[in-house]
C-alpha cells in the first residue's frame, strides 16, 4: 500500500513551476555556451533520473530537452530505448552495449569515447517506464520533426497523436512546409488541425478547424472534440452564474437528474444536511441508551424499522440528535437552487461549433459501428461454417452422428502446430500444414468409419455414443501428447494486423483469411456434390443405398470416402481455427455443440441451410453481445435457448427438405 | 396369471437384500458407528455412488425403456443440488449472522439480518443482494419442494417443447444436451444469482448440527440407500405394469404405438419428467455429501458420462444401470486417485492419472460395438438365459423389435 | 449381482487401509493437494514440482526435528467436489501434518470447510481476491491490496490513465477484484462512465467486439488503460487480436493479473512488448537468491521451464513452515501456527517476507513489461507491502479485520467490536 502515494495535486504543481523557471534559467545559461555537456545535467539530477516517475521527471526532461547540448536528442533517445546505464562507483550515466561475454561496454554521452568494459553487476540498466517514455518522446518531437529520417518524423508525429499538447502547434506548423515525404505531410496537416482545435488562441481558427474536421470519422477527432463538450454539473443559488458556458438547464426530478442526484450533489456542495442513513440511525440510537431504553423505548423492542424511526424522533425532540430529513425539506432545498450543467471550454461559439460536428460524426459512426458489427457477425458466421461443413458432409448427407467431429478439428490444429515445429518459416508451414492437416484427419476418418461407424449404420444412438468415446479418447490423448498449456500455431506475417476501413471499421485480416476460407469450402462442396462421380454417388448411398449398391455403386467404399472428406475438411477448419484462437485439447470441445447446432438449425442435408444456419447463429450471437456488451457469456446461453426454441416450431431446421429426400 | 409384483420381479428382491447387507457392512466398519475400518471420506465416496445409482436407475428408465437417450439428466441432477444447497447455505448463514448480530447494542432489524445474509453469501462473488430466486431459501420444506418441483417444471416445459413438435432420436439428445449446456452456461454467470463459477459450498455442514462429520456421513448414506431402494423399486414397478409395456413398446416402435391409439407424446413426457424428478432427488443427496455444487457438475460431459455408465452397465435391465455406474465411477476415482499402480512399459511408464481417459474412451466404443447388453450380459450368461429366437440378431433396444431384415430396409 | 461391486469396494477399502499400514512413523508427512490432471493441471503440475523439490532439498539438509518429510501427493483432477474429499483423506487417513495446495478459488471453498473442521492446516500459493480469512490457512499469494491496487495506482500515476476497461473471466476472481477496483477508482475521482466492464467465459475466443469497444473508449479523449482478470487460454485470442487491432502497449496499455512467464510461454510475445503484468515475483529478478532458485529448478525439470510467482509463494511458505515448526519444536497444528506469526524469510526478489497475524504476508509488489523472449522486464518494485484479508476499498469489509494471534478472529468488525464469526465463509 504505501507506494505510489499520489501527491497533493498543489505541491505537485508547485514543485513544477519551480521546476520549469530553473529550467528557463538554466536554458538561457547554456544558450550561450552552444557545446554544453549533457552529462553535468543528468548528474544536477541524478536521483530523479535513476528512479524516473511520470510525476517527478517532467521538468528534468525539460531541462535536457531546452539544454541546448549538442548530446540531448542522442542522449533521450538513448534512455527511452533502454539503453542507458548507470556507473554504480561514481552515478555517472553512459550508452551501455551488450558485449558477448555477458559485460557491457559504456560510451560517454559526450566525448563519443568508449570509457571501458563493465560487468553487469557494477552498473544498474535505466528502465523508464511507458508514461516516461512517452514524455520523452514529447520531448523528442522538436528534434525529430525536422530529422532527416523519415522514421523519426515518423516516430515525432505518432508522439504528437499520443499526447498532444499546446507546445507541440507551433514546431508542427513550421515542419509542415519543408516536409518532402506527401504521407507525412498529409498526417502533419491533419495532426496541425487537430492541435488548432485543441490550442490555437484564435477561435475563429479554432471553429474553422472544427468545421473541417467535422466529416472525419478517426477517433483522435473525436478525442480532441469530447473534451471541449465535457460537461460538469453545477449548482448556484438564485440564479446561473455569468461568464460560464452554460450547456443546458436541469430540473431536478426528471428521469435523467433525480431528486436523489440533485439532494445528494447539495450534501457534496456542502449546501445541504446529509440524508441519515439506517446506519447512522443505528449508531446513534446506539450511542443514545439510557438505562435499557431510547428515547423511552426499551432496547429489546428496536428490531422494526418503525420503533427505530420513533426512538430516533423522540431523540431528535430532544435535541440530542440531528432531526431527520422529510422530503418536504428536500424539496424545500432544492426549489432554492439552480441546477445546471457547464461546458469545460469556456467559448461558446466554440463549443457550438464541437457540438454540430460531433453530431455528423457520431451519426456517421453510429452507421459504421453496425457496419462493423455486421463484419464481425459476417466472421463468426464464417467460423461457425468453418466448423460445421464437415459436419454437414457426415451428419447432413450421411446422417451419421460424430461426436467426434471437434476432435478432428483439434487434430488439424494441432497438425498445424507440430509442422510449425518442423517448419519455422510461417508462410510455408501454413502451407504444407494444410494439406497435411487434410491427410492426418482423412486417415483418422477413414479408420473410425471402417472400425466403428460401420457396424453401427442402423444405430445412430449408438453411433453417437461410441464415437462419444472416441472423443474422450482423443481428447485425453492430445493432452497426454501435448500437454493441457495451449501451443502456439502463429499466423505469417502478411496475416498479422488487421484491414482498416477508418477508426471504427476494421477487421483482422487473419478473419478475412477464414471468411475466404469458408467460401471456398463452399464451393468445394457443391462441386464435389453436384459436378464429380463421387458426389453423385454419395446422393445415391444416401438416399438408397441398395438401390445404388444394384446400380454397381460400392456404398462401404463411398460412405468411407464421404466421411473422410467430411472429416478432413474438418483437419482444415482446425488449422485456421487455431491461428486465431489457440490450440489446445478442447478447441474441439469449444466448437462441437456449436457445429451441430449449425447444421441442425439450417436443415440437415443441405450445404445452403448449413449456411443459413452458421449466418443466423453468427448475427443472433453479435446482436445479444451489442444489446448486452458487459457479459459475452449471456449472449452465448440465450443463443442455445433461442435455438431450442427455433427447433421447436422448424424441428427439421431452416431449409427443410421434402418429399423423398426428407427420409420419412 | 396373478402373481404378486415381487414374484414377477425376483431381481428386486435380490437387488435390495444386497443394498440393504451393504449398508449394514458399511456401517459396522465405519469410524462414526463402526469398527472405524472404512475411513469417513470413503464413506462419503460410497453414499455419494449411491446417489450416481439412483439418476442410472432413472437414466435406464428414460434411454433404456423408453429410448430416448437423454444427454442432459445431469441438469435434473444438478438442479436438485442447487435446490437443497440454497436451503443449506442460507440456514447455516442466518445462524452465524444472527449470533454475531445479537451481540450489537440494539436489536437487529429482520431486513438487517436479511442483508447480513446477503453479504455473507454473496459477498465473494462481489454482491450483497438477493436474487428473485432465492425468495423460498428461508424454508426448509419449500425448498425441498422446489429440489422436485424446478426439476420436474422444466422438464416438463422442455418435454412439452420437444414431444410436442415430434423431434425424436439423436435430434432429442442433442437438444437435451444443448439444454444442459445453455443451463451450465447461465449458472456460470454471476448474474444467475448462484454465484456462478464458485457455485454454493460447504455444504456439508448441516445447519444446527453438532455430530461430527464421521456421523453425518452415514446418515447421508442412509439416507441415499434409501432413497436407491425406493426409486428401484418404484423404477421396477413402473416397467412391469401397463405403463411399463406401453413405454418399451414406444421405443421398440413408436409410430405401432401410436397407431394402437395411445398418446405417445404424454407417455413420454410423464416418463421424461419422472425421470427428471428421481435425478433432481439423487442430486439433492449427493451435493451435500461432496460439500460443493457450482455449474461445472452439470457441463454435458457428466450427462454423456451417465449414458456411458447405463451403457456399460447395461440398458434396459434396472440392476444393470446400478452396476454400470457402481463399477465406473469407482473404478474412475480408484485411477484417478493415484492409487492404481503405474506400468512400466520400460520406455515408456503407463500412469493412469493420465490414461485412464483414453481406457475408459475405447472400452466405450467397445462395449457398444461388441457387448450392446453391457455387464448386465454377464447375468444373462450366469443364469443362462437366452433371447427368444426371432430368426435374426437382436438389435439392442432402440431396435429391438425388429428383425435383422426389417431393419435394415 | 452386486458380487463386482462389493469386490471393487473391498479392494479399494483395503487399498486404503494398505496406504495407512505403509505409513511410517519416523516421517513427517506434507500432503500435496495439486491437480494433476484436467484443466488445471498444467498449472498446478508445476508447483507439485516445486514442493517435491523443495522437500527435497530441506530432507538432503537434514530433514525436520530430526525426521525426513515425506510427501503425500493426491490428485484432485482439477474437481472442486473431489478438493474436499481428498482434503479429508489427506488428513485422515494420510495424517499429514501439512497441506500445500490448490490453485481456483471455488477449489480452496471446496476445502475450507473441511479443514477447518478437521483443525489442518493449508498454505494457498495464489493471488486471490481476499474477503477470506480462515484460522488453518496461510494465504502466501497476494491479496487485492498487494496487486491490483499497485498496478491501478501505476496506471493512474505512471501511464496516466484516465479510463479504464476492466475485463475478466467470469468468475469469483475477477469479479471480486473488479467490484474492489471501481470502488476503490471512484474513490480516486474516475467516474462510472469512465468504467466498462465485461466479463467473458472461460477459454473464450471471439475477441474483436470487445477490442473494437476498448478501442472506442479513447473518443473522449481520455487515454485508456485495460486491467485485465482475464484467466489461462482466453488470454491467448485477446492478445491476438489485440496485436491484430495495431493496439501497442503505448495507446492502450494492458495490465494482467494472471498472466505470468507460464502463461506466455504460449503465445508469440512479440507483439505483446510493452504490456505489463504485476506479480509479486517474475523469474527476471535480479538477485543471488534467485539466479540460485531458477538454476535448481531448470537442473530439476528441464532447461526450458520457467518459474513463476506462485512458486515463489510455495518457496516462502514451506521454508517458513519449516522454521515455525523448528521453533515450534513440533508440527502440530496449533503450536505451528502459533510460532508462524513474524515468522522472516528472505523473498527471491530481495526484502523479506513477514508473516502477519492475519495469515498474509507482506511482500514487495513488482510490475513487469513484456519483453519479446517471453520474460519479463520489472520496471517497478515497491518497499513489502503487508496483505490485506479484508479490502480498505468495499464499505462492508472496510469494518472488518482478521487478528488470529490476539483477537483469534478472522472476522472481527472494528465499528462494533465483535467477532462476525471464527469460521471462515465459504
Amino acid at each position: 500500500m504505501a507506494l505510489f502515494h499520489p501527491n497533493d495535486a498543489d505541491t505537485s504543481d508547485m514543485i513544477r513551476l519551480y521546476f520549469a523557471g530553473l529550467a528557463f534559467l538554466l536554458s538561457c545559461l547554456t544558450a550561450t555556451a552552444q557545446d554544453a555537456n549533457i552529462q553535468p545535467i543528468l548528474q544536477e539530477y541524478q536521483a530523479e533520473i535513476a528512479k524516473s516517475s511520470r510525476k517527478t521527471i517532467g521538468p528534468v526532461i525539460d531541462v535536457i530537452a531546452s539544454s541546448g547540448s549538442p548530446q540531448a536528442q542522442l542522449m533521450l533517445e538513448t534512455w527511452a530505448a533502454k539503453n542507458m546505464w548507470m556507473r554504480k562507483s561514481d552515478g555517472l550515466f553512459f550508452v551501455g552495449e551488450k558485449t558477448d561475454t555477458k559485460s557491457y561496454l559504456l560510451t560517454d554521452f559526450d566525448s563519443g569515447d568508449v570509457v571501458g568494459s563493465y560487468p553487469k553487476s557494477d552498473l544498474k540498466q535505466l528502465k523508464p517506464n511507458s508514461g516516461v517514455r512517452a514524455m520523452i518522446a514529447t520531448a523528442l518531437v522538436q528534434f525529430q520533426l525536422m530529422d532527416p529520417d523519415a522514421a523519426k518524423r515518423q516516430d515525432a508525429l505518432t508522439s504528437i497523436q499520443r499526447d498532444p499538447g499546446p507546445t507541440l502547434l507551433a514546431p508542427l506548423r513550421a515542419s509542415i512546409y519543408s516536409e518532402p515525404d506527401p504521407t507525412l505531410k498529409a498526417q502533419k496537416q491533419r495532426l496541425e488541425r487537430l492541435l488548432t482545435i485543441g490550442y490555437d488562441q484564435d477561435t475563429k481558427a479554432r471553429v474553422a478547424a472544427i468545421e473541417d474536421m467535422s466529416g472525419d470519422l478517426g477517433v483522435d477527432v473525436r478525442a480532441t472534440l469530447n473534451p471541449l463538450v465535457a460537461k460538469t454539473l453545477n449548482v448556484a443559488i438564485g440564479g446561473t452564474p455569468t461568464g460560464v458556458n452554460v450547456a443546458a438547464l436541469l430540473e431536478p426530478g426528471t428521469d435523467q437528474f433525480s431528486k436523489t442526484d440533485a439532494y445528494d450533489l447539495l450534501v457534496v456542495e456542502g449546501m445541504a444536511p446529509a440524508l441519515i442513513s439506517s446506519g447512522d440511525m443505528r449508531s446513534a440510537l446506539a450511542a443514545n441508551i439510557e438505562r435499557g431504553r431510547v428515547g423511552g423505548i426499551p432496547v429489546a423492542q428496536l428490531d422494526t424499522n418503525a420503533a427505530r424511526k420513533a426512538a430516533y424522533a423522540a431523540l431528535a425532540d430532544a435535541g440530542k440528535v440531528p432531526a431527520l430529513i422529510t422530503p418536504a425539506d428536500m424539496d424545500t432545498a432544492l426549489a432554492s437552487h439552480v441546477f445546471f450543467e457547464t461546458f469545460a471550454e469556456p467559448s461558446a461559439e466554440v463549443t457550438t461549433a464541437a457540438t454540430d460536428a460531433l453530431e455528423t460524426i457520431n451519426l456517421k459512426v453510429g452507421l459504421n459501428q453496425t457496419l462493423d458489427l455486421i463484419l464481425d457477425a459476417l466472421s463468426l458466421a464464417s467460423i461457425y461454417f468453418l466448423a460445421a461443413i464437415g459436419l454437414a458432409i457426415t451428419f447432413g448427407v450421411m446422417g451419421v452422428i460424430n461426436m467426434a467431429h471437434g476432435e478432428f478439428i483439434m487434430m488439424g490444429a494441432y497438425t498445424g502446430y507440430v509442422v510449425q515445429q518442423i517448419i519455422p518459416d510461417h508462410t510455408l508451414s501454413i502451407i504444407v500444414a494444410t494439406p497435411m492437416a487434410f491427410a492426418v484427419t482423412f486417415a483418422a476418418g477413414v479408420a473410425m468409419e471402417r472400425l466403428v461407424i460401420r457396424w453401427l449404420y442402423d444405430r445412430p444412438l449408438e453411433t453417437l455414443l461410441a464415437t462419444f468415446g472416441i472423443s474422450i479418447a482423443l481428447q485425453q490423448l492430445a493432452k497426454n501428447i501435448f500437454g493441457t498449456q495451449a501451443r502456439p500455431l502463429t499466423a505469417p506475417g502478411w496475416l498479422d494486423g488487421a484491414l482498416v476501413v477508418n477508426d471504427v471499421v476494421s477487421i483482422s485480416f487473419i478473419r478475412i483469411a477464414i471468411f475466404i476460407l469458408a467460401l471456398v469450402f463452399l464451393g468445394v462442396f457443391l462441386f464435389i456434390m453436384k459436378r464429380t462421380r463421387l458426389g453423385l454417388e454419395t446422393r445415391a448411398v444416401t438416399q438408397n443405398p441398395r438401390m445404388a449398391a444394384s446400380m454397381g455403386i460400392n456404398p462401404g467404399k463411398v460412405n468411407m470416402l464421404t466421411f473422410g472428406l467430411g472429416s478432413g475438411i474438418a483437419g482444415i477448419a482446425g488449422v485456421a481455427i487455431g491461428l486465431f484462437a489457440k490450440v489446445t485439447s478442447e478447441l474441439g470441445n469449444d466448437y462441437i455443440v456449436q457445429s451441430f447446432m449449425t447444421v441442425v438449425v439450417g436443415g440437415v442435408g443441405n450445404i445452403w441451410g448449413t449456411l443459413a444456419g452458421a449466418a443466423m447463429i453468427g448475427f443472433f450471437q453479435k446482436g445479444i453481445e451489442w444489446l448486452n456488451p458487459s457479459n459475452t457469456l449471456a449472449a452465448q446461453t440465450y443463443m442455445i435457448v433461442f435455438i431450442i426454441i427455433f427447433i421447436q416450431f422448424r424441428p427439421r431446421g431452416i431449409i427443410a427438405l421434402k418429399g423423398r429426400a426428407a427420409g420419412d | 396369471m396373478q402373481r404378486s409384483f415381487i414374484a414377477k420381479n425376483p431381481s428386486v428382491l435380490i437387488f435390495l437384500a444386497c443394498l440393504a447387507l451393504f449398508t449394514l457392512i458399511v456401517t459396522v466398519l465405519s469410524e462414526g458407528f463402526g469398527v472405524g475400518v472404512i475411513s469417513t471420506s470413503f464413506v462419503k465416496t460410497l453414499g455419494k455412488t449411491l446417489c450416481l445409482c439412483l439418476v442410472a436407475v432413472a437414466m435406464d428408465l428414460i434411454w433404456g425403456f423408453t429410448g430416448i437417450l437423454s444427454l442432459g439428466h445431469f441438469a435434473f441432477f444438478g438442479l436438485g443440488g442447487y435446490m437443497i444447497g440454497m436451503w443449506l447455505m442460507y440456514e447455516r448463514t442466518r445462524l452465524i449472522v444472527v449470533e454475531s448480530l445479537s451481540q450489537t447494542e440494539i436489536p437487529a432489524t429482520s431486513s438487517e439480518i436479511i442483508d447480513g445474509i446477503g453479504n455473507q453469501i454473496f459477498g465473494v462473488v462481489g454482491s450483497s443482494d438477493f436474487p428473485l430466486i432465492w425468495a423460498f431459501s428461508d424454508s426448509l420444506v419449500l425448498q425441498l419442494a422446489m429440489v422436485v418441483l424446478v426439476p420436474g417444471v422444466l422438464a416438463l416445459v422442455f418435454g412439452w417443447l420437444a414431444f410436442r413438435s415430434r423431434v425424436t432420436g439423436v435430434y432429442l439428445s442433442i437438444l437435451t444436451q444443448a439444454m444442459t449446456l445453455a443451463l451450465a452456461l447461465y449458472l456460470f454467470q454471476n448474474d444467475s444469482g448462484l454465484r456462478g463459477n464458485n457455485g454454493l459450498s460447504g455444504l456439508q455442514n448441516l445447519p444446527g448440527v453438532t455430530a461430527s462429520q464421521d456421523e453425518v456421513s452415514l446418515w447421508f448414506l442412509w439416507a441415499s440407500a434409501l432413497a436407491l431402494g425406493l426409486g428401484y423399486l418404484l423404477a421396477a414397478w413402473v416397467v412391469s405394469g401397463k405403463l411399463g409395456s406401453v413405454i418399451i413398446g414406444i421405443r421398440d416402435n413408436e409410430a405401432r404405438v401410436r397407431f394402437l391409439g395411445y398418446s405417445v407424446e404424454t407417455y413420454k413426457l410423464v416418463v421424461f419428467t419422472f425421470t427428471a424428478c428421481i435425478a433432481a432427488i439423487a442430486g439433492a443427496l449427493y451435493y451435500p455429501q461432496a460439500g460443493i455444487i457450482n455449474p461445472a457438475e452439470i457441463a454435458p460431459i457428466a450427462s454423456i458420462y451417465l449414458a456411458v455408465w447405463v451403457a456399460i452397465g447395461g440398458r434396459g435391465r434396472l440392476y444393470g444401470a446400478v452396476i454400470g455406474a457402481a463399477f465406473v465411477s469407482l473404478l474412475s476415482t480408484w485411477f484417478t486417485g493415484g492409487q492404481a499402480p503405474d506400468i512400466p512399459l520400460g520406455f515408456y511408464t503407463i500412469k493412469w492419472v493420465d490414461w485412464w481417459l483414453v481406457l475408459l474412451g475405447l472400452s466405450f466404443v467397445a462395449v457398444t460395438l461388441f457387448a450392446p447388453k453391457g455387464m448386465g450380459g454377464l447375468v444373462d450368461l450366469l443364469t443362462q438365459r437366452k433371447s427368444p429366437n426371432r430368426h435374426g440378431a437382436n438389435l439392442g433396444p432402440d431396435d429391438g423389435a425388429l428383425r435383422e431384415q426389417e431393419a435394415s430396409q | 449381482m452386486n458380487f463386482l461391486k462389493s469386490t471393487l469396494a473391498g479392494s479399494i477399502v483395503f487399498a486404503s487401509l494398505a496406504g495407512t499400514a505403509m505409513a511410517d512413523d519416523d516421517t513427517i508427512k506434507v500432503g500435496v493437494l495439486h491437480s494433476l490432471s484436467g484443466t488445471m493441471a498444467i498449472s498446478e503440475t508445476t508447483l507439485k514440482d516445486t514442493m517435491l523439490m523443495l522437500i527435497d532439498q530441506q530432507n538432503a539438509k537434514g530433514g525436520l526435528l530430526g525426521k525426513q518429510l515425506e510427501a503425500v501427493v493426491v490428485d484432485p483432477a482439477s474437481d472442486w467436489p473431489l478438493f474436499a474429499e481428498k482434503a479429508r483423506e489427506l488428513l485422515t487417513v494420510h495424517d499429514v501434518d501439512v497441506i500445500f495446495g490448490n490453485w481456483t478459488s471455488v477449489s480452496r471453498k471446496s476445502v475450507l470447510p473441511v479443514i477447518e473442521e478437521l483443525n489442518g492446516l493449508l498454505f494457498y500459493p495464489v493471488q486471490y481476491e481476499g474477503e477470506e480469512s480462515s484460522k488453518n490457512v496461510f494465504y502466501t499469494g497476494a491479496a487485492p491490496n498487494q496487486q491490483a491496487i499497485p498496478a491501478t495506482d501505476y496506471f493512474l500515476d505512471e501511464l496516466g490513465v484516465e479510463k479504464f476497461a476492466l475485463l475478466g473471466t467470469d468468475y469469483v476472481y475477477p469479479r471480486t477484484t473488479n467490484n474492489i477496483l471501481e470502488s476503490y477508482l471512484k474513490g480516486k475521482g474516475v467516474s462510472e462512465s469512465d468504467l466498462f466492464v465485461n466479463y467473458t467465459p472461460f477459454g473464450h475466443s471471439d475477441w474483436s467486439k470487445i477490442v473494437a469497444d476498448v478501442v472506442a473508449l479513447g473518443a473522449d479523449g481520455k487515454k485508456v488503460g485495460v486491467i485485465s482478470t482475464i484467466n489461462g487460454d482466453a488470454n491467448i485470442g485477446f492478445y491476438k487480436e489485440l496485436a491484430a487491432a495495431g493496439v501497442s502497449a503505448d495507446d492502450i496499455p494492458v495490465v494482467a493479473f494472471s498472466v505470468g512467464e507460464e502463461e506466455l510461454a504460449g503465445l508469440d510475445t512479440s507483439n505483446l512488448v510493452g504490456h505489463l503484468a504485476a506479480w509479486n515475483y517474475f523469474q527476471s529478478a535480479d538477485g543471488e537468491v534467485n539466479a540460485e532458485f531458477v538454476k535448481t529448478w531448470k537442473a530439476t525439470m528441464g532447461e526450458e521451464r520457467v518459474t513463476n510467482d506462485p512458486m515463489e509463494a510455495h518457496f516462502i511458505g514451506f521454508n517458513m513452515w519449516v522454521n515455525a515448526a523448528t521453533e515450534a519444536g513440533s508440527t502440530e497444528v496449533d503450536a505451528v501456527r502459533s510460532a508462524m506469526y513474524g515468522q522472516e524469510y528472505p523473498n527471491l526478489t530481495g526484502g523479506t517476507a513477514v508473516m502477519l497475524p492475519n495469515h498474509h504476508l507482506a511482500k514487495p509488489v513488482l510490475i513487469g513489461e513484456i519483453q519479446d523472449d517471453g520474460q519479463f522486464d520489472i520496471i517497478s518494485q515497491t518497499s513489502e507491502v503487508p496483505g490485506d484479508a479484508w479490502t480498505d476499498f468495499l464499505p462492508e469489509s472496510a469494518v472488518l479485520m482478521s487478528d488470529w494471534k490476539d483477537l483469534d478472529c478472522g472476522m472481527y468488525n472494528t465499528e462494533t467490536k465483535t467477532c462476525v464469526q471464527t469460521l471462515s465463509n465459504y
